[in-house]
This record gives C-alpha cells, sequence and structure tokens, in this order.
C-alpha cells in the first residue's frame, strides 16, 4: 500500500562541497513521519554536513531537501520548521531556564499565560520544573541538554534534529539520557534525525540507521539489519566488532579459500572467481569446543590469550591461514568454565557457513 | 563514485532578514571605505602629485631624502622612538615586576599612580618637563643647571613618562601570567635566583617584552605633541608634516613624509599582532598561577624603587597643577584661579566640545564598532576578509596621517563630504577611526567566546537574529561593551594628532587648545586646561568604575554558578 502522507524529510541528491573538498556526493533518504533516524559515522563522513543542511544552516550545492512534501531547498531555517539540539547546549547563559524554554514562544504572540503554560508542561517533560529559576550554569550537563531540548520542542516543531546531543555528557549520564530522549521521542511521535559517531548510541536509539563514510551513504537500515547484514566491509568494520581475513574466492560459488583451507560463506554479490576477497565473522559467532564439532567450517585453533571481560569473555586464537591469522572469539562466562581453557591450549573451532559473511576486495590495512 | 558537484551553492530565497544583514553590512563597509580606504588611498595618490596637481612619480620621496634639513626627520624620529622604547621598557619592567610578582605594600596606590600619564595628552608631559627643567623652570633655577631640555633629550624624557604606563599595563599582564610549575621546577634542580630569572622568568614574558617594546616604539613615532613642545628645532617625522601642512602649505610634501611615517608605525602593529598570538599560546591551561614573593631586601629595594618612579610621575603632575593655580610659575607663587578663566581663547567652549565630542565618540563608536563586528563574525559573506583587514588598518596608521587624509578629501572643492569640514562630526569621525582597531578587535574577542549555535538555535526557533543580538548577545557582552566605550571616551579626550588638523572655529577641542595655548606663550593657561582634561579623564574612569561593577552584578548573575536563585517568583 503506498503511503498516504509524504515522508517528514526526505532528500534526493544532496551534494556539499567547501572549497576543493567534496563533504556529501549524492545523498538520498527519507525520514518517515514519527520515525528516529540516525546519521552515524566516523568524523568526517559528511553527517554533521548533512543535518545542517538539513537545518538549513548550511546550503547544498545541489539536491532537493522536502520536509512532508514541502521543498524547503531555499528556505532560511526559521521557515522550516524544526527544533534543534546541539551537542554544546548553546543555552543562552543570561537567561534563566524558563526563559530559554520560552525564548521560541515569545516571538509568536500567544500572550504570557499560554506562554508559560507551555514552558511549565514542557520543563514537565524533562523533569526539570523545579530548576525553573535557575541559570544555566547553575545545572549540570545532563540536564542543561535537557533544557536544550525542551527548548527546542517548545514551538512544537514537526521535525526534531539532534546534533551528537550526547557527547559531552559522562558516560553514565549518557546512557540515563538515551532511555530517556528516546522515550520522550517515542511518547510525542515527533520525526527526529540524530546524528552521532557512537554506533551503540544509534543501535539502541534509531528505528533505522543511516551509516556513512566519505561524503556516501553505506547502508540504510534498522539496527538489527545494520548489525547482522552488514552492506559492505566498512559497516561491518564501523558497525560491532569483526574478524576480518584475506581470502580467494574459489571458483565453486560460496567458497573462498584462506591458505589452505577451504570454507563456505554466505551467498555474496560482486565476488568473482579468482579474486581476492574478505570473510568476516562476528566473535560472538564463531563456536568454540563441543558446539564446533558437529559443525561445518572446522579448525583446530590455539589459544594466545584470555581476557575477561566481564559478562563474556574473548579469547585470541590463531591457527586459521597456515596457522598465523588471528582470530577473536567470544565466550559466555559459563560456557568458558565447561571448556576450561587456558592460554596455549588447543580447541575446536568451527565458522558457521551462514556467519561468514565474504565482501570484495582485501581487507583494509590496518588490523 | 564520481559525481560532479558545482561550486555555487543552492540560491537561498532572500528573505527579511537576510536583506537586513546584508544591508547593515553594506552600510558598515561603505563606512570604512569612505573614512579610511578612500583617505588612505588619496594621501598614497597626493604623495606622487606636485603642489599644483600633476603627476611626478617619486619625485616628492626623492627630495625628501636628499634635501638634508627636512631629511633629517626619518633618522631623528627612529633615534628618539628607540631611545625613548628602550628606557621606557626597561624602567616599566622593573615597576610591573614589583607589583605582579612581589607582596610590595601599596601596590595598589603605585598601580595607581603609574596609570596617571593616560588621562592626558601627550604634550602636558612635555610642557610639566619644561616647567621643571626648561631655561626658566623650577629645577634650573633652584640647581642652577640647565640640562637642556629642548631637543631629544626633552622628547625621550617627555615620552618615557607618557608610554609608562602602556608598558607597564602589557608587562604586568606578560608577569601575571607565569607558571609557578616552572619555578618549582627550577628549585628542585638547585638553580640559582639569577639562573632561574635568565631561565624562567625572561623567557617566559619575552613576547610581553617584544609587545611593549613595538608599542612604545609606535606610539614614539606617531605622536605629535610631545616634539611640538619640547622639540625646539629637532625635527621629527610628526612635526614634519606639520610643518609642511600648516607652516608651509605644502601639502604633497606632507603626504610624502605620511606616507614615509606610515611604514616603521605599520611594520611594527604587525610585528606586534603576530608576537601577541604567540604570548596567548604560551600560557597553557593547566599552568599553576605563582604566588608573590621576594625576599626583604629585594622588597625594600622595590619599594624604593617604585616609590622614586610613583613620586616622579606625582611630581610631574604637580608641577602641571601647582603652575595652574599661582600667579606666574616661577617668579610669583600667589595663589590665583585667573588661568582657569581661558580668556584668550573664550572660555570654556573648547573643552565643553571636547566632552561633547568625547561622549558621542564613546556612543557612536561603541554601536560600530560592536555591530560592525558582530556583522563581520556572524554574517557568511566573501567580503569578511576584507572587512577584517580594513578594521585592522587604522592601529597602523598615525593619527597625523589620518589627519591630513582627512584634509585631502573632506576639505577638496566641490565634494558633497566638504560639508563635514569644520563639524564636531569630522572630529567624532576622525576619533572613531583613529581608536577603531582596540575596540574592534575587544568585540571580535567577546563575540568569539559565546557558542556559534545562539544564531542557529535562535533561526531555528524562528526569532529573529536582531531579538537574539538583544536579549542575549548585548547583555552577554556587556562588559566589553562597557570596557569599548570608555576606550572611545577617554582616548577622544586626550587625542591632539588627527584632530590638530581638523578643529576650526567653532569645534576648538581642550587638547588642541592646550597645544595653542603653550604656543602663544599662555603655558599657565594650557596646564589649567590640562588640569580639567585630566580631572574629567579620572571622574570617567571612577564614574565607568562604579558602572562596571553595577552591570556585572545585575546583568552577569549567571556566571556566580553557585549562587541560589531568587525564591518564589
Amino acid at each position: 500500500m503506498a503511503e498516504l502522507r509524504p515522508p517528514a524529510v526526505a532528500l534526493e541528491g544532496v551534494a556539499k562541497r567547501f572549497g576543493a573538498v567534496v563533504a556529501l556526493r549524492g545523498v538520498s533518504l527519507t525520514v518517515a513521519e514519527g520515525e528516529f533516524v540516525c546519521f552515524l559515522g566516523p568524523s568526517g563522513c559528511g553527517k554533521t554536513t548533512l543535518l545542517r543542511i538539513v537545518a538549513g544552516l548550511e546550503r547544498q550545492n545541489v539536491g532537493v531537501v522536502r520536509m512532508a512534501g514541502r521543498d524547503v531547498s531555499g528556505l532560511p531555517p526559521s521557515q522550516r520548521n524544526y527544533g534543534i539540539v546541539f551537542q554544546s547546549y548553546a543555552l543562552f547563559p543570561n537567561l534563566t531556564v524558563a526563559r530559554n524554554v520560552a525564548y521560541g514562544l515569545e516571538t509568536r504572540r500567544l500572550g504570557r499565560a499560554r506562554v508559560e503554560a507551555r514552558v511549565d508542561e514542557l520543563l514537565d517533560l524533562v523533569h526539570l520544573r523545579a530548576h525553573k529559576q535557575r541559570y544555566p550554569a547553575q545545572l549540570s550537563g545532563g540536564e542543561q541538554q535537557r533544557v536544550a531540548l525542551a527548548r527546542a520542542l517548545a514551538p512544537s516543531p514537526s521535525l526534531l534534529l539532534l546534533d551528537e546531543p550526547l557527547s559531552a555528557l559522562d558516560a553514565r549520564v549518557r546512557l540515563a539520557l538515551r532511555l530517556e530522549m528516546k522515550a520522550l521521542q517515542r511518547r510525542l511521535g515527533i520525526s527526529t534525525i540524530m546524528v552521532t559517531h557512537d554506533q551503540e548510541e544509534a543501535l539502541t536509539m534509531a528505528d533505522r540507521i543511516v551509516v556513512m563514510n566519505h561524503g556516501v551513504v553505506e547502508q540504510i537500515g534498522t539496527p538489527a539489519d545494520i548489525y547482522t547484514e552488514p552492506a559492505s566491509l566498512f559497516v561491518a568494520r564501523f558497525v560491532g566488532h569483526m574478524n576480518l581475513w584475506p581470502a580467494v574466492a574459489d571458483a565453486q560459488p560460496g567458497r573462498a579459500r584462506v591458505g589452505a583451507l577451504t570454507l563456505r560463506h554466505r551467498p555474496a554479490a560482486g565476488v568473482s572467481p579468482g579474486e581476492a576477497v574478505t570473510l568476516g565473522i562476528r566473535p560472538e559467532e564463531v563456536r568454540v569446543g563441543a558446539a564446533a564439532r558437529e559443525a561445518d567450517n572446522r579448525l583446530t585453533a590455539r589459544v594466545t590469550t584470555v581476557q575477561f571481560q566481564g559478562a563474556f569473555t574473548r579469547l585470541a586464537l590463531t591457527g586459521l591461514g597456515d596457522g598465523a591469522l588471528p582470530l577473536e572469539c567470544d565466550v559466555a562466562a559459563t560456557a568458558l568454565a565447561e571448556l576450561g581453557l587456558k592460554e596455549g591450549a588447543e580447541v575446536p573451532v568451527a565458522l558457521a557457513p551462514e556467519a561468514l559473511r565474504a565482501f570484495p576486495g582485501p581487507p583494509p590495512a590496518e588490523g | 563514485m564520481a559525481i560532479a558537484v558545482p561550486r555555487s551553492a543552492v540560491r537561498r530565497r532572500v528573505d527579511g532578514e537576510r536583506w537586513l544583514r546584508h544591508g547593515l553590512l553594506a552600510v558598515f563597509a561603505l563606512f570604512l571605505y569612505v573614512f579610511l580606504a578612500w583617505p588612505m588611498a588619496q594621501i598614497a595618490w597626493r604623495s606622487l602629485l606636485d603642489n599644483q596637481g600633476r603627476f611626478i612619480g617619486l619625485a616628492n620621496y626623492v627630495r625628501y631624502v636628499s634635501t638634508p634639513a627636512i631629511g633629517v626627520s626619518i633618522t631623528n624620529s627612529l633615534v628618539v622612538s628607540l631611545a625613548a622604547m628602550m628606557i621606557t621598557v626597561a624602567v616599566a619592567f622593573v615597576y610591573a615586576y614589583a607589583l605582579a610578582r612581589t607582596r610590595l605594600p601599596g601596590r595598589g596606590l603605585f598601580r595607581l599612580v603609574a596609570m596617571l600619564p593616560i588621562f592626558a595628552p601627550s604634550l602636558v608631559s612635555a610642557i610639566a618637563f619644561v616647567y621643571a627643567f626648561g631655561n626658566n623652570g623650577i629645577v634650573t633655577r633652584q640647581t642652577g643647571v640647565n640640562i637642556g631640555i629642548y631637543g631629544a633629550k626633552g622628547i625621550v624624557l617627555a615620552e618615557v613618562f607618557y608610554c609608562f604606563p602602556h608598558a607597564m599595563l602589557i608587562l604586568m599582564a606578560a608577569l601575571a601570567a607565569a607558571d609557578a610549575r616552572l619555578y618549582d621546577a627550577a628549585a628542585a634542580l638547585g638553580a640559582s635566583r639569577v639562573k632561574t630569572f635568565m631561565t624562567v622568568t625572561l623567557p617566559g614574558v619575552k613576547y610581553g617584552l617584544m609587545s611593549a617594546c613595538f608599542v612604545v616604539f609606535t606610539l614614539v613615532i606617531t605622536d605629535f605633541g610631545v616634539p611640538k613642545v619640547v622639540g625646539g628645532k629637532f625635527s621629527v617625522m610628526a612635526t614634519e608634516i606639520y610643518n609642511q601642512v600648516i607652516g608651509q602649505q605644502n601639502f604633497t610634501m606632507g603626504a610624502t613624509v605620511s606616507v614615509v611615517l606610515l611604514i616603521p608605525a605599520a611594520l611594527a602593529c604587525v610585528i606586534d599582532r603576530i608576537v601577541q598570538r604567540r604570548q596567548y599560546a604560551l600560557v597553557s591551561s593547566s599552568a599553576r598561577p605563582l604566588a608573590p614573593g621576594g625576599g626583604r631586601l629585594s622588597r625594600v629595594l622595590l619599594f624604593v624603587y617604585c616609590a622614586l618612579v610613583a613620586g616622579g610621575i606625582l611630581g610631574i603632575y604637580g608641577v602641571i597643577f601647582g603652575a595652574s593655580i599661582v600667579t606666574r610659575w616661577p617668579y610669583n607663587f600667589a595663589l590665583t584661579l585667573k588661568h582657569y578663566r581661558f580668556d584668550t581663547i573664550g572660555g570654556y567652549t573648547p573643552l565643553l566640545n571636547s566632552v561633547w565630542v568625547a561622549a558621542l565618540t564613546a556612543v557612536v563608536g561603541t554601536v560600530i564598532t560592536f555591530a560592525g563586528a558582530y556583522l563581520v563574525e556572524k554574517t557568511r559573506t566573501r567580503a569578511r576578509g576584507v572587512l577584517y583587514m580594513l578594521s585592522l588598518l587604522p592601529v597602523a596608521v598615525p593619527g597625523m596621517v589620518l589627519g591630513l587624509a582627512y584634509i585631502f578629501v573632506f576639505n577638496a572643492a566641490g565634494s558633497v563630504l566638504n560639508r563635514l569640514y569644520g563639524t564636531l562630526a569630522i572630529l567624532v569621525i576622525s576619533n572613531l577611526i583613529h581608536y577603531f582597531t582596540v575596540p574592534f578587535l575587544t568585540a571580535t574577542t567577546s563575540l568569539k567566546q559565546m557558542d556559534a549555535e545562539f544564531e542557529n538555535v535562535s533561526a531555528s526557533l524562528g526569532v529573529p537574529f536582531y531579538r537574539t543580538v538583544w536579549r542575549v548577545t548585548v547583555p552577554i557582552a556587556l562588559p566589553s561593551i562597557v570596557g569599548i566605550s570608555m576606550y572611545f571616551f577617554l582616548n577622544a579626550m586626550v587625542t591632539l594628532s588627527a584632530v590638530v588638523f581638523l578643529v576650526a572655529p567653532g569645534t576648538e577641542l581642550a587638547a588642541v587648545a592646550v597645544l595653542l595655548l603653550d604656543d602663544a606663550g599662555e603655558s599657565a593657561q594650557a596646564t589649567a586646561m590640562s588640569v580639567l582634561i585630566i580631572g574629567i579623564g579620572l571622574l570617567t574612569r571612577l564614574v565607568y568604575w562604579a558602572l562596571l561593577r553595577g552591570v556585572t552584578r545585575r546583568t552577569q548573575a549567571w556566571t556566580m554558578s553557585t549562587q541560589e536563585p531568587a525564591a518564589g517568583s
């Protein structure tokens, strides 16, 4: 069934250059009504530039920006109807919390009582009503960011833009605020775009993630998609952890050779026989010990280090590709006790074909 | 993935706010063009013409350097500037060291006294030296020793006095920014006090020292008042411009000397800016401030030193004040107020003009520099670099050069700008441009310290930029704004060099009156006028001090993060 309502945001072939540097190379995507989308990528990938183009704070060189079906490409920020929260909070230090939240309402001729009511409503929403008369400098970082959020939401915008809103906060505050912001977004049902370089943040908060690199969209998908079905080597490396080895595609499709070993892998596109490929598997997908005995893609590996990490233990192994290539796998604490592994021990290992992915080309130089 | 990305961005629909912003920016650019760029271009062009307006290439320059009578002003200027620079910085360094690095009793008072010369036109110190050491000076008569004050010696002495506070402020700032960790390390390594001074103290303030040198050098080489009063036959470039223009009506030679004077002044300014940037980089954010110390003996010695210097400064002012209230210095010491009647110049008009011009300069100057800095800083435009450079230019332009340039532009037959000539407005404008750079940079710095996203947040909330300027930007920057207006006011009260060419019947100014009275042999009235200028300056400083305290308490309450919010409301 075709959607009746146009998407909250639609970008069509947006490109941007700063002098000689091309920051965005033709980006197209949509954000559905009420959806939470994350732009994820390393610094310099163009995610912030893209957000600022949506906001109208930066002008694209080509491309169209639509909001709720309306072409806003040439409109100034004030005519686009969104709220924005910056990493630096950008709260007005000389105004109280209440005046900050009321800032966008005061020019709208609402009348004092209605402005005050709306301010109270929003401060309740972010649990800061008690701090109404304080100045920003008297609040903690997390509280300041919640005020910034309330200020952005006060004029009831149809879109919320978040520019690395949690990056300046302590780890614990960050986790709490992550949940709070997500819950708030659900409750209000406001379409939201958040820029972040923190993959965990993106995976926990987003409905869909846009992974970007070098001004190009690498993949768009749900967090589960991105994690389990990375569309490219870049996505596989950037989101989560993955073992990667150089291999050569076999004449038989779905197989690749690593040294003397031939491994079966998931069907992959763009792989032709005799050419270099990269095989990858996530540490938690590697089977060790008894679980590996019956499985396909079996080999014997030697444990080099056992690294206790709390909920699980990471084993560093060697044994692949003439015994030289490293292989990491994660074992739950309970399973480790059963295995009884020590450093130097030999252990059967299986790389399940349905988990082993093949990407065209050799792995990048850095490990 | 190769896609063609065009160089130009998509067109933005032009809305009212952008019109306003760019319109204001255009007005600012026009202001700088008409009152700075165009006059400077004029003076450069005039130096290539003869007095009949014919183009003669570099002939004026050739004549300037090859005519001994006028060419000597170049070397004279350089000699007195370098001498005054070395003496001032040396004297000010020890003074600043005593104030910044030891717990000397009476430091506050010493600091205050050292600042006094800032409140007087430069020529006041020269007049005081004449009263003390001139042919009929009190010291000369008491001791019978005539040190020969007229000439290079007198210029250097009076300039040291005049430049002292400027050098001291820079050096105090540099000395106060010391990192105690370096001294701890030196002590732990067993370095002697001399060695510590040579290896830690001096390198730590080397940029401050250099900056002080450049500032003093520029002040001296561009100063007109001191050499005019005490220079006698010793001609320097600033007085040479005056002689050529006022004395001989040789405008083109005046322009030629001006362009030559521009070179060392501009050079010193450029190097000073580079050096200042280094000084900031030298202080790391993790530095621990140094607690003042010093042994007993050094404190006694430094106290005696400071007392001597401060006493000298007070003595000079004492001479000025004394001369203004006695019947005829040094023959008749009967007290009188008759010099305060200013009968030869028609009473108090010049002083009132000065206060009025200074007040207008303060108000208009503050608005223009702050608005200009805001527009240049916060508007994305290709003109930004040019406007920024133009705003930095005035600091390198000597007042005499600016004044002469204004004659060329505003006293030209058939120009619409001619209407400004002979008005108070032209005096205000010349002060604005003459003292433009420091306030502009102060405003720019305070704007840069604000979060760059303030404007973006406002735009996203649909609030026009001018409302945010009024509600957020200006309140946050209020302390700098108050400082800027004081800077304009005090400088406009004491400046002489640019306005000396621009005053006209009805628009006389106090500082120019001091010069004319002294020239006419009415030096008692000149000292009386000086006393009033200084008095108004000190009073203004006091008012501003109170104002700033009020401003800080009321509008900057939010900076005190521990303060509890007011109950209720």
